[in-house]
């Protein structure tokens, strides 16, 4: 028989789903890390929230986390967005015990939406990414039984073919964000909606990286030390935004001074221009080590 | 002479099917509707055999199942019954028999093929360099300047402008959407070439640049070729060995000449006869 689940004061059990729910979440995730990159199709449960807000994410962490677990929630890199506000609330609600953090170093578990921190991951850390479309071949194929059989044969001829368009019409490749990645020489995955910028993370990164796609109920995972390599050609290498102003200097973050970070470009009233990192949680710790750039 | 396919008692049945639908259909029963299940016999038991560098000519009237029969050894449609080796230096792939990633493979590598409709055989959202490129990336040929030098050259090669390789061939004429299939189809340099009614529905003059195109082709670079037509002039043209289908079977085959001049099956005699 399983244990009695803790309850919180609110009545709920602890991580909110039953244990059968986490059971078969922890199970399709041990199946989506020993087939990288592969689609793994779930029984996407009801969460308090409505489907495209993070409920994929939000069912693997709740079917991961324990009491000993620190937490940190992510939405573009903030700890303080809406998002993120929101579900660290609901985890602290229905996971009592759970310790929360908004460093990314002294996380275990960290939720995120649209970024992957800029301290590398380590390997007692797993990574939950919020997605909401799993599938990269949905842009040249609506079917998805078509696609499983093309993601089976590794058949992304087609995904190639719209990359070559773009350089025909634009002299490069034009997708800013959910870039193609192949993952372990195989499947190609939505990396979801991270900038190009953090791409390469996702290439022999140290901590697990999960995949949630609620709505379209799918899991995967790019397992450590494993090889993602997005699509590019040969001779048009991959490459990431630039961070470069006009005189082709790297802009650095106008808080802490980073000449590393992703930045955010935000429009101030005057109608100038103030570049900011993305990831409050190192733009913090770099304004308090002194502004001094991170090498 | 080199044998490179060898189709044996190739079967497609539409429908339920029973043990009596190849036996109450065909030629000499004048139908391809089993009159027990009702099901459509399309190929009825056809053998065939190709050989290196030949042009093998199917004729027939339409509903005679020679479409089907290529689109099965194109893998476009799966076979109810029989079988069909292919030969490639040396090796030999029992084609039905192959995973459908292989099929794939053999398909991307070693075939090419040419619809009567560019809509079926090109993608009319990416441009007509894209479709050449297409068949390039899925061989795994993933250099750009390559890839696009490779379309450039084989547009020039069908007498397409390699100027309007970036346009939609949604914009192109009849007779050069079907050229950027031709070149679509060489682009790998595939040992063997389907051509499914290429010049139907083209004027005159245009079919007669196409022809004589793919004669260029078969001669220069020695290409097996498989043509489907229910035109007597494209036969008579192109292949040096002719099969005649009527209600899924092949009621005649030889020579072409021999074929067109002195027809022993009663419906060629009739075909040839209407047509002259």
């Amino acid at each position: 028989m399983n244990p009695a689940p803790a309850h919180t004061p609110g009545g709920y059990a602890f991580g909110f789903m039953d244990e059968f729910a986490k059971k078969e979440i922890r199970r399709k995730i041990l199946k989506a890390i020993a087939i990288p990159g592969y689609q793994v199709p779930y029984s996407s449960r009801e969460m308090p929230m409505a489907r495209g807000f993070g409920t994929g994410g939000l069912q693997l962490t709740l079917s991961l986390i324990g009491v000993d677990d620190t937490l940190k929630v992510i939405d573009q890199g903030s700890d303080e967005s809406v998002n993120a506000v929101n579900i660290r609330n609901f985890i602290a609600h229905t996971c009592q015990g759970v310790a929360f953090t908004t460093r990314t170093t002294e996380a275990t578990l960290i939720q995120t939406r649209h970024r992957i921190p800029e301290f590398p991951l380590q390997q007692h850390q797993i990574l939950v990414l919020q997605v909401p479309y799993p599938d990269a071949l949905v842009v040249v194929e609506p079917s998805e039984a078509k696609r499983k059989i093309m993601h089976g044969e590794a058949d992304y001829a087609r995904l190639w073919v719209k990359l070559y368009e773009d350089i025909v019409k634009f002299s490069e490749v034009t997708i800013s964000h959910r870039y193609p990645t192949k993952i372990a020489g195989h499947y190609v995955i939505d990396p979801s909606p991270i900038p190009r910028y953090d791409v390469p993370k996702l290439h022999q990164s140290k901590a697990l990286l999960l995949f949630g796609a609620g709505r379209e109920k799918k899991i995967y995972a790019v397992p450590p030390f494993t090889d993602a390599e997005p699509l590019s050609f040969t001779d048009k290498p991959f490459r990431v935004e630039s961070f470069h102003d006009e005189h082709g200097q790297r802009r650095r973050c106008s808080r802490c001074g980073s000449p590393n970070s992703f930045l955010d470009e935000v429009v101030c009233d005057d109608g100038g221009k103030l570049y900011q990192c993305s990831d409050s949680d190192y733009c913090n710790a770099m304004t308090a080590s002194g502004g001094s750039a991170d090498e | 002479m080199n044998k490179v396919l060898e189709v044996s008692a190739l079967t497609r049945i539409y429908g339920r099917g029973c043990e009596e639908c190849l036996l109450v259909t065909g030629a000499d029963r004048a139908t391809n509707l089993c009159s027990r299940c009702g099901s459509v016999v399309a190929a009825n038991a056809a053998s065939f055999e190709l050989f290196e560098g030949e042009t093998l000519g199917i004729m027939g009237e339409s509903g005679s199942g020679k479409s089907t029969l290529v689109k099965m050894l194109y893998f476009d449609e799966q076979p109810t019954a029989g079988s069909a080796t292919y030969f490639d230096q040396g090796n030999t792939y029992d084609l039905f028999r192959l995973n459908s990633a292989r099929q794939r493979w053999i398909r991307n590598h070693k075939f090419g093929m040419v619809y009567q409709n560019a809509h079926v055989g090109l993608n009319f959202e990416v441009s007509a360099g894209g479709n050449i490129a297409e068949r390039l990336l899925m061989c795994d040929q993933l250099d750009y300047g390559q890839v696009r030098q490779r379309a450039r050259e084989l547009l020039k090669r069908t007498d397409v402008f390699p100027e309007r390789m970036d346009e939609s061939p949604r914009s192109f004429s009849g007779g050069m959407q079907q050229r950027v299939q031709i070149a679509r189809a060489l682009a790998t340099n595939p040992p063997l070439l389907f051509l499914d009614e290429v010049t139907t529905g083209l004027d005159l003059t245009v079919q007669a640049k196409i022809l004589d195109l793919i004669l260029e082709i078969q001669q220069q670079h020695r290409i097996s070729m498989i043509v489907v037509t229910h035109d007597l002039g494209v036969v008579r043209l192109l292949a040096s060995r002719t099969i005649v289908m009527k209600f899924g079977q092949v009621v005649e085959m030889g020579l072409t000449d021999q074929i067109l001049e002195d027809p022993q099956h009663a419906y060629t005699q009739s075909l040839v006869s209407s047509a002259l």
